[in-house]
Formats: structure tokens, C-alpha cells, sequence
């Protein structure tokens, strides 16, 4: 363990095997976790993974947890709440109704006994920061969401805190401000530098903000890496459905006369592999790395061509998703629209084309 | 780890502590010793039951028991007569009169039935303005305040809107989309109201219904002031002041109260358990209601009136007698003065400061534990926390000439150090005797306050730096201030005209409070005159408190539906 701590010396997270339980419900089931320095992450899960739950624990709230969390190399595990200097910015904002945006923001300096003189400079200086100073005297209630959010904010990144919490913070913004939130949040963190987990279940809220991200699923965490890391490279079943449409076919490995290894779906449909060396009952890949035309009455299967017929489609504005059964095995393919271009009908018998590369071979 | 949860849980540990030991000395101790000296024989001590056989072989006990029970039912009987029209006009037609129902539903609560009682002599007793206008115009009289009818009567007007309250409640939480789709299944009329709205609104109904049974079962005052001693709660008060605190028939009758008492709590917790009937959805909003005609209008507008004067009678008997000069035998008295306002501000005023200070006290007291507790239930994890609340709820069920009883019995052999008297006799005890007969009020107040504070606003705190007690103090205490607040004020209004307990435990005139003084003025003919006048002051201190209150209740309103970030939690 130590020299794992010291390999990390450069973490501004670490945790270590972290147990927790509400009750005899097991929710966090041996984490282990580094987060570098500066570094933006996010936890993704879908609701009851375990994601605020971790979160909550790093801050100091909810059930004590076994194991520890260390922050720049400090075992915080012991320490309370208000003794952990990590900053957390909750999901309903937790703004005072009782104290004004000034009186909000101050609260922590206060607490931490700057004089008053310095207080009023530093909490100016990050209300200018997001933009939100003329508004210092006004109270919570009269705040729109999207400033509710700033002001929250705010009131944590003043009190320099070395990591910086964010739990769903734009769950509770519409569609159009929770995209403008996320790109502030980001350039916020780019410009301070600061260590930052952000909770979301939302892959694509996760995608555009993080560095990494860790996938999380019934108190397990399923997969660290970079976003497009795990969307191509995803390296279960649980990950690769979670981050966007995918197909799953069951069948088994084998190799052709040409010694080229093959997969047979359950069904029969025989598809090449280029990977030699992976394992597994199921083959996945992404909709987008599938191939659609009008089958040629007479020609036959050749590469990875699968004849099959439209069953189902869905218009989606940029693509159409097309469901397409192959011998039973039901296939989707996403298309781009264009203007003008023919579009495929429920009935309609096609080719598909899966893209070798594109294919991996999974466990499960 | 655990040396740290140690250190964070200490300090509500001390306090749950204290709490403790508060509710089991004031609350506990006396009543099982009450329980305890009612099983006893009262020569050797022994366990038995032989107070309870001599209880029921005794005609005069036979008969007051019998009294209260039928005072008490008759009384639900009657104020359900008067709420059910007045529920049934708000929530199923458009209707003016609603405001007029609403305060209808307030007028009686601020008035102890008891203050108003002989003013309801004079109005409708046998030689009563109504009677003698009655018998000059028709010839005839009616018994309104014969015997337990006075009683009854008294109770009903005062009681009636636990019930109406409750069921118009109940009603205007059942949604249109209930009976609209009973309509469109094919049921209608009697149909509808039978198999749909009745069993929808029965919950609230009997949760009402059963509280004003044991209010009245329970009342002390009331009866004394009509001078109908063959009930159980002035059958109790009369042994233990004549007999003495050894006669064992007092508390016989009070183990029966606590019993009754119980038993309709019971019946009003299993009326309501797992009938959550608030169908209400968004955008929906009350039963189907229909303009009025004319003719039925004019009918609904005579029924209010009617009630409304009711209603007004002991306010309006009250302020008659207490500016009038000799009223005998007449339909109005002889003449108005201001006599009997100077008799109570030259020689009663020590009632009036007692009264401030006890209410005052009491009703402080009532809001720190209150806080106290509902904290150390909601925020923290101390082991047996909800027993706290069980506790000091508990007291609901605990009947004022109980809590007298079993202080007098407990606490006459305690002597305060310094003073050297025995603390039953001390005046701080009726302050305690009223801190937790209102507890149970003030403490609902507080927990609903606590309830509505989103969590995540203490944890802001916490993660901003702020230790538990800071986060108390800036944070719990200002955000819940209106919930105390108001549990303050209603605390301290009911608590002014607290008698049944303190009927006992006054030692000396001289700590009487206000409701014991108007008690004292109103048992002699010449006294009445001043006891009504202070009788109005009670009332304007009730009055003034439940507005108040209900001010501070409204801008709380407000004030949360003008903060969205809480609402909004998901």
C-alpha cells in the first residue's frame, strides 16, 4: 500500500479498498481510485451504482466507510466534515434561503475566521469571476436556476478547497443552460487548475467535460479511462451498453478452412474477426460502425456482408437508426440522413457491412 | 473512527440526556405512581383491585362515570350536527361563505369552554334570555343547560371545529378525478357518495371525532363552572381537595381517564394508519363543486347563522357580563359599567402577571425542548433518539387532574433547598405542570419545521467548515425560527388559560394564574361580574396569540414558496 501511496505522490485523490454499507446493504464494495492532480473526472453510473454515495463519502457524509481516502497524500478518513478542506457543490445547490448571495458566499471564510476586510475582497473577486456581482445582496429565492448554480459554486471555489466536489450539479438546469453550465464549469476548472469530480448519469454530460472518468455499477467500479477510451474500448458488457446504443450478439469463436478466425452467432450468421487473440461468447459494436445498402438480387455474402430485413427505423434528426434482422439476431445501424438521399423501409431486404476494426469480443 | 463519532455524538448525548430525565420526572414518575397508588391497597400497600371494585360498587362513581361517557359522545354527537353542513358547503359548491365557515372554525377555539360557561347560563339557562324570550313569545322554554345538557352544550360549541377541520380537510383531499371516474364507471347520487366520497373522508371524520371525545371525557372546568360534580374529572378534583391525597378514588378515576384517553388516541392513529387519503394530484384539487340557486343559497346562508350565532353566544354573553351591572332574571342586564375592569385591574392584576409569567416560561421551555428534540431525532443517530418523541408525545394522553394528582402525590414530600417548601407547593411547579401539558403542541411545531429543512443545507455548512453546534446555530435555528416561533405563540396562548392541572397545584392565591382567578370569581354571584371581565382578557390574550401565530405561520408559507432551490430536490 505505501508504495502504492508514494507511486501516487503526484495523485491529488487516492482511495483505497473502500468499503461502506447503509445497513446490510453493501453500496461501495472495495473501491480503489487515483485522480492526478488537477485533473477533472467524473464518476458515471446509472442511479443506485454507488456514484454520490463515493462522493458523499469523500466529503464526510454518510455512513463511515472502511478503507482510506487520501487527498495530496493525507488520510482524511478520520477527519469530519468541516476539518476535510474539499469543496462540494450539492445537487440542489444548498444555497440559505435566510442570508443573501453575499452572506451565502462569505459563510465559509467565516467559519474559517479571515478577517472581515479580506473576506469582502475574495468574495467580490469570485462573484466577479462568475459573473454574478451585482447581484450580491439579493437573496437565493430571487436567483434564476442557472445563477442559483454560479452562486453555489461560488461559494465553494472561495474557500480555495483542494478538491472540488460536484454532485449532479446540472440535473436541475434546463437542456439548453445545462449545456452552457458544463462548458463554464470546464473552463473554470481549466483556469483554476483545480481537482475536480463531478457526479452525472448522463454519458454525454460525462464525455464533454472530463479527463477520465470511472464507470460505476452496483458499488463496483467497472472501468477507468479516458471517455472515447471507453466507448470504443469498453471492457464489459455493462460498459459498453451504458455509454450509447450498442449490438450484442451471442455465438461462440471458431476458425474457417483459411484458419481466420471466425465468430458463428447463435443463429448462424458467421462474421470475421481481426483480433486473434481476444476471448468470448459475445461479439459487440456500435451502430455507427455498420454499413447499410439495398441488397443486389443474386449476389451473395462476401467479407462481412450479412443479408438481412428492415424491421424497425427511427428517425433521429442527423442519423436514422435502422433495426435489422439477421437471421433472428436483431441488428441496429445508424445512417447518416441527408437531404435528398433514399431511405431504407420496414420490409425492405439489405446488406449490412460491419467494420472488422470496429468489432470486439467480450465475456458475459 | 469510533473515538471521533464519540466526540460528534456527545454533545446531543448530554442533551437526550437531559431530556430524559426531565419527561421521566415530570411525566413518568407521576403518572406511574398515579397508576401505582390506584393498584395499592390503601391501608397495607398491597397490589389489588380493590379500589377499582369499590369504584364501581359505589352508585354516586357508577353514576359519574356513566355521565362522562354519555356527556362525551353526546357532545361528538352535536358537533358533528354542526360540522357537517358547514363541510359539506365549502368543499362541494362555489360558495361565499367559506371565509365565514373558516372563521367559524376559529371563533370557538379561542375561548377555554369554561370562561365562557356561566355567561351561557345566563344566555340560555332556565331563567336565560333565551328561555325568557322564548316563554314570552311562545310559552314554552327549552332545558338548554339543564344539568349534563349544559355541559354538552357548552362542549359542542367549543369542540365542533376539531371535527369540522378534520373532515373538511379530508374532503378537500380527495381529488375530482375520484368521483369523476366513480361517474364514469356509472356511479352517481347516493351511490357516489356512499361507496366513494364517505369511506374517502371517514379517516379524517373519526381522527376528529375521537379527539373531541377525550377533550370533553377529560375537561375539569367546564362541569365545575355549571356546578355538575357527578363527572369523572370533577369527581377526582373534589376527592383529592376534600378527602385528601391519600383517598385512593382519585386516582382510580384518573387511571380510568389516562385509559379512555388512550384508547380514543388509538382509535384516531388507526383511522388514519395506511389510509394516506390525500389523493389530491397536480392540477386536480377537491371534489366536483357547483354554484348554488338562490333559494338554496338563502337556505345554506340561515344554516351559517344560525351556527355563527351559537358560536358568538359565549363571547357575546361574556362581554355582556362583564360590562354589566346586576343581570338576573332579565334578557339583558340592568345597566353597562366599567366597574368590574376596575375591580380586575385594582385587585386582580396579580393573576394577569402570574399568567404572563407562567405562559411565558412554560412556553420557552416548551420551544428549547421542542427544538432539542426534534433535532436529536432528525439529525442525529443517538440509540433510542425516538423515544424522546414518544415521551413528550405522550403527554397528550395525560389528563390535566392527572397531572395534578400525580404531581401533588409525588412532589409533597420533595423540599426545595433554600426556600425549604415542598415542591408540589412552589409555584414553579404549575410552570412545569403546563410546560409539558403543552409540550406535545410545541413539539409538533418544531418537527414539521425540522422536516421541511432540506439536509443538504447543514451539510453545505459542514463542508464550508462549519463544526456541528455552528451549523446549529447559523444554519438549523434561523431556518426553523418561524416553526419556533409559532410554536411559541400557540404554546404561550393555550397555556394562559391552562386550568385543570393548575386548579390543584395553585398552593396560595397569590401564585394563582388568570384561568384560577376567573375560576374563583365565578363561584359566587357577585364575582361573576369581575371574572367575566377577566374572562375577556383571557380571550384577547388567546385571540391575539392565535392571530399571531397564524401570521407567522403565513409568512413561512411565503417565504417557502418564494425559495425554489429546496422545493426542487429531486
Amino acid at each position: 500500500m505505501t508504495t502504492q501511496v508514494q507511486q501516487n505522490a503526484e495523485a491529488g485523490v487516492v482511495i483505497e479498498n473502500l468499503n461502506l454499507s447503509f445497513g446490510n446493504t453493501h453500496v461501495l464494495k472495495g473501491v480503489n481510485l487515483s485522480i492526478h492532480q488537477g485533473e477533472f473526472f467524473a464518476f458515471l453510473g446509472p442511479s443506485g451504482s454507488g456514484k454520490s454515495t463515493l462522493l458523499r463519502a469523500i466529503a464526510g457524509f454518510g455512513p463511515t466507510p472502511s478503507g482510506r481516502i487520501l487527498i495530496e497524500g493525507r488520510d482524511i478518513a478520520d477527519l469530519t466534515p468541516w476539518q476535510r478542506d474539499v469543496g462540494m457543490v450539492f445537487q440542489t445547490y444548498a444555497l440559505w434561503p435566510h442570508m443573501t448571495v453575499r452572506r451565502n458566499v462569505a459563510f465559509g471564510l467565516e467559519e474559517r475566521k479571515i478577517p472581515r476586510k479580506e473576506i469582502n475582497e475574495r468574495v467580490d473577486r469570485v462573484l466577479e469571476m462568475v459573473g454574478l456581482l451585482k447581484l450580491a445582496d439579493r437573496r437565493p429565492s430571487q436567483l434564476s436556476g442557472g445563477q442559483q448554480q454560479r452562486i453555489a459554486l461560488a461559494r465553494t471555489l472561495v474557500v480555495e478547497p483542494k478538491v472540488l466536489l460536484l454532485d449532479e450539479p446540472l440535473s436541475n438546469l434546463d437542456a439548453n443552460l445545462r449545456i452552457q453550465m458544463r462548458r463554464e464549469i470546464r473552463e473554470l476548472q481549466q483556469k483554476l487548475k483545480l481537482t475536480t469530480i463531478f457526479v452525472t448519469h448522463d454519458q454525454e454530460e460525462a464525455n464533454t467535460t472530463s479527463d477520465r472518468m470511472a464507470v460505476l455499477d452496483q458499488g463496483v467500479i467497472q472501468q477507468i479511462g479516458s471517455p472515447m477510451d471507453l466507448y470504443d474500448k469498453p471492457d464489459n458488457l455493462f460498459v459498453a451498453k451504458f455509454l450509447g446504443a450498442t449490438n450484442i450478439i451471442q455465438g461462440t469463436v471458431m476458425r474457417d478452412s483459411a484458419d481466420q478466425r471466425m465468430f458463428r452467432t447463435d443463429s448462424g450468421t458467421v462474421i470475421p474477426l481481426v483480433d486473434d487473440t481476444a476471448v468470448g461468447g459475445k461479439i459487440v459494436f456500435r451502430p455507427q460502425n455498420v454499413e447499410i445498402r439495398s441488397a443486389v438480387a443474386g449476389a451473395g455474402v462476401e467479407g462481412t456482408g450479412l443479408s438481412g430485413v428492415v424491421h424497425h427505423t427511427e428517425f433521429l434528426g442527423s442519423i436514422i437508426r435502422y433495426g435489422v434482422d439477421v437471421n433472428g439476431d436483431d441488428v441496429l445501424v445508424d445512417h447518416t440522413h441527408r437531404y435528398g438521399e433514399s431511405v431504407f423501409r420496414t420490409g425492405d431486404r439489405v446488406e449490412l457491412t460491419i467494420a472488422p476494426e470496429g468489432i470486439l469480443l467480450l465475456e458475459g | 473512527m469510533a473515538l471521533r463519532l464519540a466526540g460528534v455524538q456527545r454533545g446531543p448525548a448530554v442533551v437526550g440526556l437531559l431530556i430524559a430525565i426531565f419527561l421521566l420526572l415530570f411525566l413518568l414518575i407521576p403518572v406511574g405512581k398515579v397508576i401505582v397508588v390506584a393498584f395499592q391497597h390503601p391501608a397495607t400497600g398491597e397490589a389489588t383491585i380493590v379500589n377499582f371494585l369499590d369504584f364501581f360498587n359505589n352508585s354516586l362513581f357508577r353514576e359519574s362515570f356513566a355521565n362522562s361517557f354519555y356527556v362525551a359522545a353526546m357532545s361528538v354527537l352535536v358537533a358533528s350536527i354542526i360540522s357537517m353542513p358547514l363541510a359539506y358547503f365549502t368543499t362541494r359548491f362555489n360558495f361565499g361563505g367559506t371565509a365565514l365557515i373558516q372563521t367559524l372554525g376559529i371563533i370557538p377555539l379561542i375561548m377555554p369552554p369554561f370562561v365562557g360557561a356561566v355567561a351561557m347560563q345566563l344566555l340560555f339557562g332556565e331563567n336565560g334570555s333565551v328561555n325568557l324570550l322564548l316563554d314570552e313569545w311562545f310559552g314554552f322554554t327549552l332545558p338548554f343547560m339543564e344539568g349534563l345538557n349544559g355541559v354538552i352544550f357548552v362542549e359542542s360549541i367549543h369542540y365542533f371545529p376539531f371535527i369540522l377541520i378534520n373532515l373538511s380537510a379530508a374532503l378537500g383531499n380527495i381529488d375530482r378525478a375520484m368521483e369523476e371516474s366513480a361517474q364514469n364507471l356509472g356511479a352517481n347520487g347516493l351511490r357516489l357518495f356512499r361507496r366513494i366520497v364517505f369511506p374517502l373522508a371517514m379517516p379524517g371524520y373519526v381522527a376528529g371525532a375521537a379527539l373531541v371525545f377525550i377533550k370533553v371525557f377529560d375537561d375539569l372546568g367546564t362541569p365545575l363552572l355549571l356546578n355538575v360534580n357527578t363527572m369523572l374529572a370533577p369527581q377526582a378534583y373534589l376527592r383529592v381537595s376534600s378527602i385528601g391525597i391519600s383517598d385512593p378514588m382519585g386516582y382510580v378515576i384518573s387511571v380510568i381517564l389516562v385509559g379512555f384517553s388512550l384508547l380514543s388516541l388509538w382509535i384516531s392513529l388507526m383511522a388514519l394508519k395506511g389510509k394516506d387519503y390525500a389523493t389530491v394530484q397536480k392540477g386536480g384539487g377537491g371534489l366536483m363543486k357547483r354554484d348554488l340557486r338562490t333559494w338554496e343559497k338563502a337556505g345554506s346562508y340561515a344554516v351559517i347563522i344560525f351556527i355563527l350565532l351559537l358560536v358568538l353566544s359565549p363571547h357575546f354573553g361574556l362581554l355582556l357580563l362583564s360590562f354589566g351591572t346586576i343581570w338576573s332574571f332579565a334578557v339583558l342586564p340592568d345597566a353597562f359599567t366599567l366597574a368590574h375592569y376596575a375591580t380586575v385591574f385594582s385587585t386582580a392584576t396579580q393573576y394577569i402577571v402570574n399568567t404572563l409569567w407562567y405562559a411565558g416560561l412554560a412556553a420557552l421551555l416548551d420551544v428549547i425542548l421542542g427544538t432539542a428534540i426534534a433535532y436529536v431525532v432528525w439529525r442525529t443517530e443517538l440509540v433510542g433518539r425516538r423515544w424522546l418523541d414518544y415521551g413528550a408525545t405522550a403527554a397528550l394522553a395525560v389528563p390535566g387532574v392527572v397531572i395534578g394528582i400525580g404531581y401533588l402525590r409525588t412532589f409533597h414530600g420533595v423540599n426545595v433547598p433554600l426556600i425549604d417548601q415542598p415542591l408540589a407547593s412552589w409555584w414553579v411547579i404549575i410552570v412545569v405542570a403546563i410546560t409539558i401539558r403543552r409540550l406535545p403542541y410545541a413539539l409538533r411545531s418544531c418537527i414539521a419545521a425540522i422536516q421541511q429543512l432540506s439536509v443538504s443545507l447543514e451539510e453545505a455548512a459542514e463542508n464550508l467548515g462549519a463544526t456541528k453546534a455552528r451549523t446549529v446555530w447559523r444554519v438549523v435555528i434561523p431556518l426553523m425560527s418561524g416553526g419556533i416561533l409559532a410554536g411559541f405563540v400557540t404554546s404561550f396562548a393555550t397555556a394562559a388559560v391552562e386550568l385543570s392541572a393548575t386548579l390543584m397545584l395553585v398552593a396560595r392565591e397569590s401564585d394563582a394564574p388568570l384561568a384560577y382567578g376567573i375560576y374563583e370569581f365565578m363561584q359566587s354571584a357577585a364575582g361573576r361580574g369581575p371574572g367575566a371581565a377577566l374572562g375577556v382578557v383571557a380571550v384577547l390574550f388567546v385571540g391575539i396569540g392565535a392571530y399571531v401565530s397564524h401570521l407567522i405561520i403565513e409568512r413561512g408559507k411565503y417565504a417557502r414558496s418564494a425559495k425554489s432551490i429546496v422545493a426542487e430536490e429531486s
